[in-house]
């Protein structure tokens, strides 16, 4: 076999293995070592562009980005000092820098909010409901929306005189209410969209999963007399167990990075400002690149420790790569 | 489970409605307010003004001046050449891209495969929203600030998910068929492109789906690139409409249902699709 005389090299393409063994021995030796050597680069070939892009747009701003974050760097100028982890300092002794965290809170019990509808409305479609597919399309399509259009139909819809206060007169319920002038209000008002926004992608994810499951399991747990609840604590929980896991990381992950409908919506006023507007104003309108860096490094630490509980926890869905 | 089920219980009649209202209740609760920016696109500027409410019907249905108006001084028309111009780039970049890694990856052994395939997976953790600040200048020292080439670039250069998809893809390819056409004196690009990339079909609808969906919508990268009028992609266009249009609601929801319907007839054609992309797309 070929791929014994190369041993000295683990670059060996597959299929070679079992090519005719003669196929090589009239060859000269120096055609012989020039066709190794092309065959040990060709991966790379398909591979140069890949990494390139990927150490360039990925690996390299992480890399500057922990940089930036130990000075006091504005972007432009050529001049920058090392100010040690006093940016780190900064961003959880600052009052106004720390409360973006708080608001993230918001999020996060929505997302709670939105597993457990998705959950219900995937459960509920996965039995034999008319007008199946319309549900699930209209419950679905949110999720592919423009976030601007999102941003201003809701804008819309809170409104002083918008959509919400038609609705409530039409039940009898004047309100002058502002919805989005105060901080909570707001707040929650943001994060209802949200949970607008993404229920789908959720519901369809939990939907694709229950449907994974063999329908002869809920046949053989009807005839045991399992009612609906004891399917659904019983074949579709366990059934579901890594989507559910992963929409927990994303969701988590998510309400850290919430930007599109509160920057589009409010602008991150009226105490709505979460860390990544936060972040953006405070590299490219203020010009504390140094700084900004800083927080981008926290929140990428969070996002990371929260992935890596979530696999401590749930070993079993590990990614099979390879 | 069915209603024809014998001797149905009252509890579970109850149930049954109780689950069509919550459905029902949920259908209101998405397209009411998308019926509400509807309805008001095609109102007048007096009809807004003369506070009858925001659920009242337009008085003449096919009201069309606040599209035109938002088509054209909305800048519209550059703002949709714009993002066609970039999804055609940036899918057929991260096609090209995604299916050659997948390719090197599951049909080679090759030194350093190993770190290779850890490289991409945990660049997967990293999410694009942090690393901007320092992308920034990476992208501007290449000169792409300002153009349409910088979003291009990224959406190109930062899309694992699709290398992942590729890679289930190829892996269901078997390598007989690479062996075969190298015993036929095919080498590795030929079996490349003669072969896996034609296969890889159904991946690369995922891709274009997923990946198009995605595009079309993003605002925070041409937000942060392109800040130029002229650069204007759909999302950074709708979202000038603020300014000039500020209290002209009919104008900006003409310009709101001009973005969507696009999304709404590719999903009402390509639903299965587009379900079974998003399905792989996330879970990988």
């Amino acid at each position: 076999m070929p791929h014994t005389t190369e041993t000295e090299t683990e670059t060996v393409a597959r299929s070679t293995v079992t090519a005719p063994p003669g196929a090589r021995t009239p060859r000269p030796a120096g055609k012989a070592r020039a066709a190794r050597v092309w065959q040990r680069l060709t991966p790379w070939l398909f591979l140069a562009a890949p990494l390139a892009l990927l150490i360039t747009f990925t690996y390299a701003p992480v890399a500057n980005m922990v940089a930036y974050s130990f000075t006091d760097w504005d972007g432009v100028s050529p001049e920058l000092h090392y100010t040690g982890v006093e940016n780190y300092v900064d961003i959880f002794t600052r009052e106004e820098l720390f409360q973006v965290f708080l608001v993230s809170g918001y999020y996060l019990a929505a997302s709670a909010v939105q597993i457990v509808l998705a959950l219900y409305f995937a459960t509920i479609l996965s039995f034999s409901v008319r007008f199946r597919n319309f549900f699930k399309g209209v419950l679905f399509f949110p999720y592919l929306m423009n976030g601007v259009a999102i941003g201003f139909v809701f804008l819309y819809f809170f409104q002083d005189g918008g959509t919400l206060d038609s609705v409530l007169r039409l039940f009898g319920h004047e309100t002058d209410r502002a919805w989005l002038s105060t901080s909570t209000s707001a707040n929650v008002s943001l994060a209802g969209v949200s949970v607008w926004r993404y229920l789908g992608l959720n519901f369809v994810l939990f939907l694709g999963a229950i449907q994974s499951i063999p329908g002869e399991l809920y046949e053989a747990a009807e005839l045991d007399g399992a009612n609906r609840w004891h399917q659904f604590r019983y074949i579709i929980a366990p059934g579901i167990r890594p989507v559910l896991s992963l929409s927990v990381i994303l969701s988590i992950s998510g309400s850290l990075a919430v930007f599109e409908i509160p920057y589009i919506m409010t602008g991150g006023a009226t105490g709505t400002e979460t860390f990544v507007i936060q972040t953006v104003k405070l590299a490219f309108q203020f010009n504390k690149t140094g700084l900004a860096s800083a927080a981008a490094v926290v929140l990428l630490l969070i996002i990371l420790a929260v992935t890596w509980v979530q696999r401590r926890l749930v070993p079993d869905d590990k990614v099979d790569l390879v | 489970m069915t209603p024809t089920a014998p001797a149905p219980t009252v509890r579970r009649a109850v149930a049954r409605t109780l689950t069509y209202v919550s459905l029902v209740v949920a259908v209101v609760v998405v397209l009411l307010p998308l019926t509400v920016v509807f309805l008001t696109s095609l109102k007048t500027s007096k009809e807004m003004a003369d506070d009858s409410g925001a659920l009242t019907l337009p008085d003449d249905v096919l009201n069309l001046g606040n599209y035109a108006t938002a088509f054209q001084d909305g800048r519209m028309l550059t703002a949709f050449g714009n993002t066609a111009f970039i999804l055609l780039f940036a899918i057929t970049g991260t096609v090209v891209i995604g299916s050659m890694a997948a390719y090197a990856i599951d049909r080679f052994t090759f030194r350093f495969r190993k770190l290779v395939v850890a490289l991409f997976l945990v660049a997967t953790l990293v999410p694009g929203v942090t690393t901007q600040v320092a992308t920034f200048q990476i992208v501007n020292s290449f000169g792409m600030f300002d153009s349409r080439w910088a979003p291009i670039a990224l959406y190109t250069g930062t899309d694992i998910v699709s290398i992942y998809i590729f890679l289930q893809f190829v892996r269901s390819i078997p390598v007989s068929l690479d062996e075969s056409a190298r015993l036929d004196g095919a080498n590795a690009f030929t079996i490349y492109r003669k072969i896996i990339f034609p296969l890889l079909k159904p991946a690369i609808a995922t891709v274009v789906i997923v990946k198009g969906i995605a595009v079309y919508n993003d605002f925070y990268i041409p937000f942060l690139y392109m800040p130029s009028e002229d650069l204007g992609v759909i999302s950074t266009s709708l979202f000038r409409f603020k300014g000039p249009f500020g209290a002209h609601w009919e104008v900006i929801s003409a310009g709101a249902v001009l973005v969507i319907l696009p999304t709404l007839i590719v999903f009402l054609f390509l639903q299965r699709y587009i379900y079974n992309g998003f399905m792989r797309g996330a879970t990988k």
